[in-house]
C-alpha cells in the first residue's frame, strides 16, 4: 500500500528578506496536498542543498526577488549535482528578468515563474515533473 | 546503490532515501529496516513534546549545539501534522534549526504525520532505527503535544521532555488527565514570562501527587522510582540549557542503571511489534477482503437492516479463513 | 443620519432604486475597498454636530491634525519630490542622485544593497550576487564621500532607507559634511532606523530587539542634541503594506511600533518633546483612492490622541504625524508595464489628497527591474503635473466632508484602535511579535489577497482580465557584475591607505561602549567611520556584542 508523497523545498537564498511570495507559493501547494518544507530567509546555497538531501525532495524551489538569481540559483544547481542529487528538480520565481532564463535554464533550474504566475501553473509543472520521473 | 551499506557508512542520501521509503510504506521498506537492525541499539531517544508555541525548536536547535560540543553526531525528527483536508503538510520546524543545516554531524528531517492508521508511531520507530544505525547517538524526536502523537512518543523514546509555557493554560493543562504521565523531565520555556514561578508549583504539585501515588503502588514509602526533575528554561536567551543538558545527561545514565532504560526499551519493542502485526494483520484482511472497496456495501446493508453488524464481520473473517485452509 | 434625510433615504430606496435594481442589477453583489471592507451604495451626512466637527476634524496645522499638519499645506509648500534611488556603485549612483536633482527633485534619497544592510562588506561571502543590486554599495567613508560628490549637504536633505546599521550611515553622514565644512546642526534629512518592521516585514534585521532599540535611543538622544534638524526614525508602514496586510493594519502596526519607540525612548530617560517632534512616518499609497486618502487622516487623528493623551506630550510638534509617501510597489504589474504608469498616477494623487510631506512615486517598469533614466523622469513628471497642473493643491483637505471619506476615516480608526488595544494587551508590540501575533494578521490578509486574485475576485487589469500577448520589455536597467569585484577592490585599497592601529583602537573603544549599558554608542561609531573602519567590522563587533536575531515565526 505504498503512497508516495511529493515533498517541496521552497527556500529563499540570500540575503533577501521578501517572503510574502514564498509563504504564500508554500501555503498554496500545501492546500493542493505537497509537504511542503519551509526554511525562511537567508538561507545559503549550502545549507539549501543539505537541506534538500536530507529531506530527500522531489523539488526545490527558489524565491528571490534582489537581482542575484544568476549567481545563486546555478551554485545551487551545482551544489545539487555535486553532492550526486542531480534528480532533485530545481524551479525558481521572484523578479527574475526573462531575458536571464534562457541562461538559467541552461544551467539546469527546470523553470521560472515571474510576477503574476498562478498556483495553478505551478502545480501544473510539478505533475507533468512527476509524470516524466 | 546498496542502502544498508551506505546508511551504516552515514551516506546522507542513502538515510534520506530510505527515510523516504519507510515513510511511504514502500515494501523494500521492511527489508531495509530488518537489515540494519542488528547495528542499532547504541543510540539514546529523546522525545520533546508540549503545545504549540512553547519553544520545543528553539530548545532541541540549543541542545543540539551542546551535543556537538560533546562530540556527539545528532538527529532530529521534527514532526508537524497534516492537512486534514488536503493530505499536504507545511514542515516548518526546522527553520529553526537551521543554523545546523551544513554542520555534516547533524541531520534533520521533517515528518508529516500523514493520518495513517498506525501512521506516525510505525514510521518514526522505524525512522530512529535507521537513524541509529547511521551512528547518530543522540535522536531529537519532536512532536507537538496534541492528542494520540503525544502518548506515542512515550512508546518512541528513552526520556521524554515535556516543555511548558507559562500564560496559556498550561497550568490547567498539565493537570489533565495523561499529560503528566507522559514527561520524564519538566521544562518551563519562556521563563521570563509572567507565570512562570506559579507553573512551576502547580507542576511540582502534580508530580508530588503522581509520586506518592506511584509509591503506593509499589508498595513502599521509599522512592524507588527516579523522580522527575524540572528546569525553568529560556531557550531564546540560551538560558538554562546547558544545566537541561547536564540533567538529561544524569537522568539517563540513572534510568539506565537502574535497569529503568531495559525495562523501558523493552516495553517499546513490544509496543512496535503489536503495532506491525496490526498492520499486517490488517493490511493481509484488507487485501483479501477488500474491505475499502466493500466497506460503503455494508454500511448500506446494516443501514437498511439488511444485515446485522457483527454477524457481517464475522461472515467476513469465517469465509476468509475456509479460504486459507484449502490453500 | 439627520431624521428627514433617513426617512426620504428611504423612499428613495423603495421608489427609485428597486424599480431600477429589478431591470438593472449592480454589477457586483457586495462591493469592497481594497482591503475587503465593505462599500455602501451612497453615503449621507454622518450626526456631525458642530461639536463634533470640531472634535474630529478641527483645522489643519491644530490638533487632532486630521486635515493636516500644517496651516496652509501645499498652497505654503509643495511636498518633497523625492525619488528613492540606488544602485551599482556610490559613482553611479551619485550620477543618478546629480541628473534627478537637475530635473527638479527637491531631496535625495538613497538606496543601499542589501550586504549593506545587512551589514556585510562587498568581499563577505554572504554577499555574493547581491552586491549593488537592490541599492548602492557602501564600505566605507569612502564610499559616501564619492556618493555626495558634488552635493552641498548644507542646501539638500537626503532620506536614507537603512535600519540595523543607520547609526552607522548616519555617523558616514556626517563625516561626509564634515568635510565638506558643514555642521551637524545644519543637516536635514532621516534615517529609517525601524528595526520593529524589519522582524515582521522587511527582514534586514541584524540583532535582537533589545539591543536595536538601544541603538535606536541613542541616535534619538545624539541627535536631539548634536543634529537638532534630523528625522531620527521613519517609522514604516509602507512595507508592512506590501507584505499583504491591509491599510487600517498598515495603520495600526506602524503607530503600535511608534508607541514602542516612544516608550523605549522615555524609558532611557528623554523627555518627550525633546525627541517626539523628530520622529516621522512613512507609508504606502495603493490604489483604493478614497480608502488610502482615508487612511492617512485617520492615522493623523490617531496618533496626535496617543502623543497628547499615553505620552502627555505638550509641543505640537510632537503631536504631529509628518510622513513620507512611496506608491505601492506589489501593485505594479510585469505584464502591460505601461498601465503602472497609470496606477502610479493614481496613488500618487491619493498621497496628495492625504497631505503627505513627501512622495516617491514608481516607475513603470518596476516590477521587473530597477527604473532606466526615462521611466525615472516619468514618475518624477507624474508629481510635478499632479503640483502644478492639477488643481488640488490650491486648498487644504479638498475631500473633508464627502460622506464616504469621513465614514471610511472613522472606519479606519475605530480598526487602528481595536488593532493597538490588541496589542497593548499583549505587552505591547515587541512580545506581540515574538508571538507572531502581528506576522499572522499579515500573513492572512496577504494569502486572501492572492487568493482573490487567482479566484479573479479581485482584478488586477493585465493579468486576469484584459490580458494580451506581449513583446519582451527592452531596455531594463541592469546592474553590472562586475561591479562587485570594483567594490571588492576600492575597498581593499581603502584598507590599504588607513591606520590600521587607530582603526583598531576605535573599534575597541566602541566595543566597550557597547558592553556598557549606559554609553551612548554615536560618539564611538562616529570615531570609527572616520578613521574608515568598515561597515562590515562596526557590525561584526556588534554583532558579538549583541548577538544575532533568528526568525522564529513560520507561517
Amino acid at each position: 500500500m505504498a503512497v508516495k508523497k511529493i515533498r517541496i523545498l521552497i527556500a529563499k537564498p540570500g540575503l533577501d528578506g521578501h517572503d510574502r511570495g514564498a509563504k504564500f507559493i508554500a501555503r498554496a501547494l500545501r492546500d493542493e496536498g505537497y509537504e511542503v518544507i519551509y526554511t525562511g530567509i537567508r538561507q545559503t546555497p549550502e545549507a539549501i542543498v543539505q537541506t534538500a538531501i536530507q529531506e530527500d525532495v522531489d523539488f526545490v524551489g527558489l524565491s528571490l526577488l534582489s537581482g542575484a538569481h544568476n549567481e545563486l540559483f546555478p551554485r545551487v544547481v551545482d551544489l545539487l549535482a555535486a553532492s550526486g542529487a542531480e534528480d532533485i528538480v530545481v524551479f525558481g520565481g521572484g523578479i527574475i528578468p526573462e531575458e536571464d532564463i534562457p541562461s538559467l535554464k541552461a544551467k539546469g533550474v527546470a523553470a521560472i515563474f515571474g510576477p503574476g504566475t498562478t498556483t495553478k501553473q505551478i502545480v501544473e509543472f510539478l505533475e507533468s515533473a512527476r509524470e516524466r520521473s | 546503490m546498496d542502502l544498508v551499506t551506505e546508511v551504516r557508512r552515514g551516506n546522507l542520501r542513502a538515510i534520506a532515501r530510505t527515510i523516504s521509503l519507510i515513510e511511504d510504506l514502500e515494501p523494500e521498506a521492511e527489508v531495509l529496516v530488518d537489515a540494519l537492525y542488528p547495528f542499532t541499539g547504541r543510540s539514546r531517544i529523546l522525545g520533546v513534546t508540549g503545545s504549540p508555541g512553547a519553544g520545543k525548536s528553539t530548545l532541541v536547535d540549543r541542545l543540539i549545539t551542546l551535543e556537538r560540543h560533546r562530540g556527539r553526531k545528532v538527529a532530529v525528527i521534527a514532526v508537524d501534522p497534516s492537512s486534514p483536508f488536503s493530505g499536504g503538510a507545511i514542515l516548518g520546524d526546522r527553520l529553526r534549526m537551521q543554523t545546523h543545516a551544513t554542520d555534516p554531524g547533524v541531520f534533520i528531517r521533517s515528518m508529516a504525520s500523514r493520518g495513517f492508521l498506525g501512521g506516525i508511531a510505525a514510521a518514526t520507530g522505524d525512522v530512529i532505527k535507521v537513524l541509529d544505525a547511521a551512528g547518530y547517538q543522540s535522536i531529537f524526536i519532536e512532536t507537538i503535544g496534541v492528542g494520540q502523537t503525544e502518548i506515542k512518543i512515550v512508546e518512541l523514546s528513552d526520556v521524554v521532555l515535556l516543555v511548558l509555557m507559562p500564560g496559556t493554560g498550561d497550568e490547567i493543562q498539565a493537570m489533565k488527565a495523561g499529560v503528566m504521565e507522559i514527561g520524564d523531565i519538566f521544562i518551563i520555556n519562556k521563563k521570563d514570562l509572567p507565570g512562570a514561578d506559579k507553573l512551576r508549583t502547580e507542576v511540582e504539585y502534580v508530580l508530588s501527587f503522581k509520586n506518592s501515588v506511584q509509591a503506593a503502588g509499589r508498595g513502599d514509602g521509599d522512592s524507588e522510582g527516579v523522580s522527575n526533575p524540572i528546569l525553568m528554561t529560556s531557550a531564546v536567551q540560551d538560558d538554562g540549557i546547558e544545566a537541561l543538558q547536564e540533567v538529561i545527561e544524569s537522568y539517563a545514565t540513572e534510568i539506565e542503571s537502574a535497569g529503568r532504560l531495559a525495562e523501558k526499551r523493552r516495553y517499546r519493542l513490544e509496543r512496535e511489534l503489536l503495532g506491525i502485526l496490526n498492520r499486517k494483520v490488517h493490511e493481509l484482511m484488507d487485501v483479501h477482503i477488500e474491505v475499502s472497496k466493500q466497506l460503503p456495501e455494508w454500511a448500506e446493508r446494516l443501514y437498511r437492516r439488511e444485515s446485522r453488524p457483527y454477524s457481517l464481520i464475522n461472515e467476513q473473517i469465517r469465509s476468509f479463513l475456509e479460504e486459507r485452509k484449502s490453500d | 443620519m439627520p431624521e428627514e434625510i433617513e426617512k426620504q433615504k428611504e423612499e428613495w430606496k423603495r421608489s427609485t432604486v428597486e424599480p431600477l435594481l429589478h431591470r438593472h442589477p449592480e454589477r457586483k453583489k457586495e462591493f469592497v475597498t481594497g482591503s475587503d471592507k465593505p462599500v455602501d451604495r451612497l453615503y449621507f451626512p454622518g450626526d456631525y454636530s458642530q461639536a463634533e466637527y470640531l472634535e474630529k476634524l478641527g483645522f489643519p496645522g491644530q490638533f487632532p491634525y486630521t486635515r493636516g499638519v500644517q496651516p496652509t499645506m501645499y498652497r505654503g509648500r509643495l511636498w518633497t519630490m523625492r525619488q528613492y534611488a540606488g544602485f551599482g556603485t556610490a559613482e553611479e549612483s551619485n550620477q543618478r542622485y546629480r541628473y534627478l536633482l537637475e530635473q527638479g527633485q527637491t531631496g535625495l534619497s538613497v538606496a543601499f544593497d542589501l550586504p549593506t544592510q545587512i551589514g556585510y562588506d562587498s568581499d563577505d561571502p554572504r554577499a555574493e550576487g547581491e552586491v549593488g543590486k537592490v541599492g548602492v554599495a557602501i564600505d566605507t567613508l569612502n564610499d559616501v564621500e564619492i556618493l555626495f560628490d558634488g552635493i552641498p549637504l548644507d542646501k539638500i536633505s537626503t532620506s536614507m532607507t537603512i535600519n540595523a546599521p543607520a547609526a552607522i550611515l548616519l555617523a558616514m553622514y556626517i563625516a561626509v559634511a564634515e568635510k565638506q565644512g558643514v555642521g551637524k546642526v545644519h543637516l536635514r534629512g532621516t534615517i529609517q532606523n525601524d528595526i520593529l518592521k524589519e522582524y515582521v516585514a522587511r527582514g534586514t534585521y541584524i540583532f535582537p530587539p533589545e539591543p536595536s532599540m538601544r541603538l535606536i535611543t541613542d541616535v534619538f538622544a545624539y541627535c536631539s542634541r548634536e543634529v537638532p534638524l534630523w528625522n531620527t526614525i521613519s517609522i514604516s508602514g509602507y512595507h508592512i503594506r506590501e507584505a499583504g496586510s491591509d491599510a487600517s493594519q498598515e495603520v495600526a502596526f506602524t503607530l503600535a511600533n511608534g508607541i514602542e519607540y516612544v516608550r523605549a525612548a522615555i524609558q532611557a530617560g528623554l523627555d518627550v518633546d525633546a525627541f517626539a517632534g523628530r520622529l516621522s512616518f512613512f507609508f504606502n499609497a495603493h490604489n483604493d483612492l478614497l480608502e488610502e486618502v482615508a487612511k492617512f487622516r485617520a492615522a493623523r487623528r490617531v496618533w496626535a490622541r496617543i502623543m497628547k493623551e499615553r505620552f502627555h506630550a505638550t509641543d505640537p510638534k510632537s503631536m504631529m504625524l509628518r510622513f513620507h509617501t512611496q506608491t505601492g510597489g506589489s501593485t505594479l504589474t510585469a505584464q502591460q508595464p505601461d498601465n503602472n504608469i497609470v496606477r502610479v498616477a493614481i496613488q500618487a494623487l491619493a498621497a496628495v489628497l492625504g497631505g503627505t510631506q513627501s512622495l516617491h512615486t514608481n516607475s513603470r517598469e518596476e516590477a521587473l527591474a530597477l527604473p532606466a533614466e526615462e521611466s525615472v523622469r516619468l514618475s518624477l513628471r507624474t508629481q510635478q503635473i499632479l503640483a502644478y497642473e492639477s488643481g488640488v493643491t490650491s486648498t487644504v483637505d479638498p475631500l473633508a466632508g464627502s460622506y464616504y471619506l469621513e465614514a471610511l476615516t472613522d472606519r479606519i480608526e475605530l480598526d487602528v484602535w481595536q488593532y493597538i488595544d490588541r496589542i497593548e494587551a499583549l505587552g505591547g508590540m515587541i512580545p506581540s511579535i515574538l508571538k507572531g501575533y502581528v506576522q499572522k494578521q499579515i500573513q492572512e490578509a496577504a494569502f486572501r489577497t492572492q487568493r482573490d486574485i487567482e479566484k479573479g475576485e479581485r482584478v488586477v487589469v493585465g493579468i486576469n482580465k484584459f490580458q494580451m500577448e506581449e513583446k519582451k520589455p527592452q531596455e531594463l536597467l541592469r546592474v553590472d557584475p562586475a561591479v562587485h569585484q570594483l567594490q571588492i577592490e576600492k575597498l581593499s585599497q581603502v584598507k590599504a591607505r588607513r591606520n590600521d592601529s587607530r582603526v583598531r583602537e576605535a573599534l575597541e573603544q566602541l566595543r566597550e561602549g557597547a558592553k556598557a549599558k549606559d554609553v551612548n554608542l554615536l560618539p564611538l561609531i562616529l570615531e570609527a567611520v572616520r578613521e574608515y573602519a568598515t561597515l562590515g567590522e562596526i557590525c561584526q563587533l556588534l554583532r558579538d556584542e549583541f548577538g544575532e536575531h533568528r526568525e522564529t515565526i513560520v507561517l
